[in-house]
Parts: C-alpha cells; structure tokens; sequence
C-alpha cells in the first residue's frame, strides 16, 4: 500500500517545481509569432509566383514550405530555434517549423547514441506519430470519398 | 502585388489556430506532441468533409503553413490520387503529397546533426 500523504506531498512537490508559464503573455507571443511566420510564408508565395516564370500555386506552396522547413531545422541547428520556441511556445511548434524542429533536435540531441539507433531512430521520436496518424486518418477519408464516389 | 487583406487574414487564421494550440497547452496536460497529432487529424478531416479548401482559400499560408495544413494536404493527396487511380491511388496520394516536405525535413535534420554539435541546455 503506497503511503497516501508522502504521495501528495510528492505530487506538491512536483507542481511547486514545474516552471509556470505565465498565461496571458504566452498565449499572445503564440498568437502574433504564430501569424508573423504564416506572413513570412505568405510573402515567399507571393514573391516566387511574381517573379519566378511558370511557377503554379501548388509549386508556390512547396518551395515555402520547404523554405521554412530549411530555416526551422538550421535555427535548430545553431541554438537559436529554442530560445524563440521558449518564448512563443505554440507560435513556433504549431507551423510547419515545429514539425522540422521536432526532427532535427532529437536527431542533434541522440547523435552521441550513434547514427543508426540514436540520430536516425529517434529523429522520429513526435514526426512519427504525426506521419502515422496523417497517413492512417489519409487512408480512412481517402477510402470514404472513394466509395461514396466524391459526392464533395 | 502585395494585398494587405490578404495577409491580415493570414495573420489571424495562423495566429489563431497557434493560439488553440497555446490555449490547450496552458489549460490541459495535453503534452505538445498529442496536440500535434491533434491538429494532424483536425485537418485530415476538415479535408475529409470538403471544407479546408475554403480556409486556404480564405487565408492563404495562415491554413497552409501551421500543421493542420499537413493533415489536409495528406488527406488531399489521398483523395484526389484515390478518385483518379482508385485503391492504388489512396494508398500512394497521402504521401506523394506530403513527401517533398518530410524528405526535405529529414535530409536538412541529417545533414545539421552530423554537422552541429548540441548546445549544452543551461538550467
């Protein structure tokens, strides 16, 4: 039988220590962070269909995705994608910089466990669940428009 | 060129939906990575139901660049391959879709973490 009361003032313990993020600043950092890179995205669109011949909006999207998955992954890289993530929280980790964050950190932080087991294995430590779940949920609606014959 | 609409719309949609994303975080012990998988599926079926298109349409990369966005291109791109090639099609379109990204995530993750050493976190 656990001892109720050392298992409560454990678990005060537990919240005491847990670093509070102060609500209201952190969740309008997440708003306007948040916006301003989806504008940052925005704006690669906007440049690469006015000057680049031939570029479709598809294309368009491709290349800005790639573009900020290549900046989030180097921020990373350097150090400095985690000081911005500690102040924006979900600002930075909801847009597609927090999937290319979520790669490349692990994959740095696992490198000394070797290249097969650590880096390689765990740089899919939250991509994975994210890849699965898109790929099973794909697979399901996919299945279900097919066989009602796109009725959308 | 530039509309400034255009990217107030972006602004808000984007802000907004990384402010669910920071609402959840504060207000749950939903840890990042299940809101991740959260958003992921709120956008395979915001796609599934026929009505994502209409806030890309809206809002530009606001729904394209946050992770709801990978959920409705995985969810398209089965979809669109599905109606073309049928079975075949929805198996392959999910990640045909979304490969440019994942590959492009995982050669620049390679290529940095053979590169840069990890900073030593300060506590």
């Amino acid at each position: 039988m656990v001892d109720e009361q050392t298992k409560k003032s454990y678990q005060q313990y537990v919240e005491a220590k847990i670093p509070k993020t102060k609500a209201w600043p952190s969740l309008f950092h997440a708003f306007w962070v948040g916006g301003l890179i989806c504008c940052l995205g925005q704006l690669l669109m906007d440049l690469l269909l006015e000057f680049m011949p031939g570029m479709s909006k598809a294309g368009a999207a491709a290349w800005m995705l790639v573009a900020l998955i290549f900046l989030a992954s180097f921020l990373t890289a350097i150090g400095v994608f985690d000081r911005i993530g500690a102040f924006a929280g979900a600002g930075t980790f909801v847009p597609i910089t927090g999937f290319s964050n979520s790669i490349t950190s692990p994959a740095m932080e696992f490198r000394h466990e070797g290249i097969v087991f650590g880096m390689t294995a765990k740089m899919f430590i939250i991509a994975g669940p994210v890849i699965v779940f898109g790929v099973v949920g794909s697979i399901l609606v996919g299945l279900i428009r097919l066989l009602t014959g796109n009725l959308l | 060129m530039l509309d400034p609409i255009l990217y107030l719309k972006v602004f808000a949609v984007g802000g907004l939906i990384c402010l669910i994303g920071q609402v959840l975080i504060i207000t749950t012990k939903i840890t990042p990575a299940r809101i991740l998988v959260a958003f992921v599926l709120a956008g395979v079926l915001l796609e599934g139901i026929g009505v994502y298109k209409y806030i890309t349409e809206f809002a530009g990369a606001g729904a394209i660049v946050p992770i709801v966005g990978f959920g409705a291109a995985i969810a398209k791109g089965a979809i669109e391959m599905g109606a073309a090639d049928g079975i075949m099609g929805v198996l392959a379109g999910g990640l045909v879709a979304t490969a440019a990204g994942i590959a492009a995530a995982v050669g620049f993750a390679f290529v940095f973490a053979l590169i840069f050493k990890p900073r030593t976190k300060k506590c």
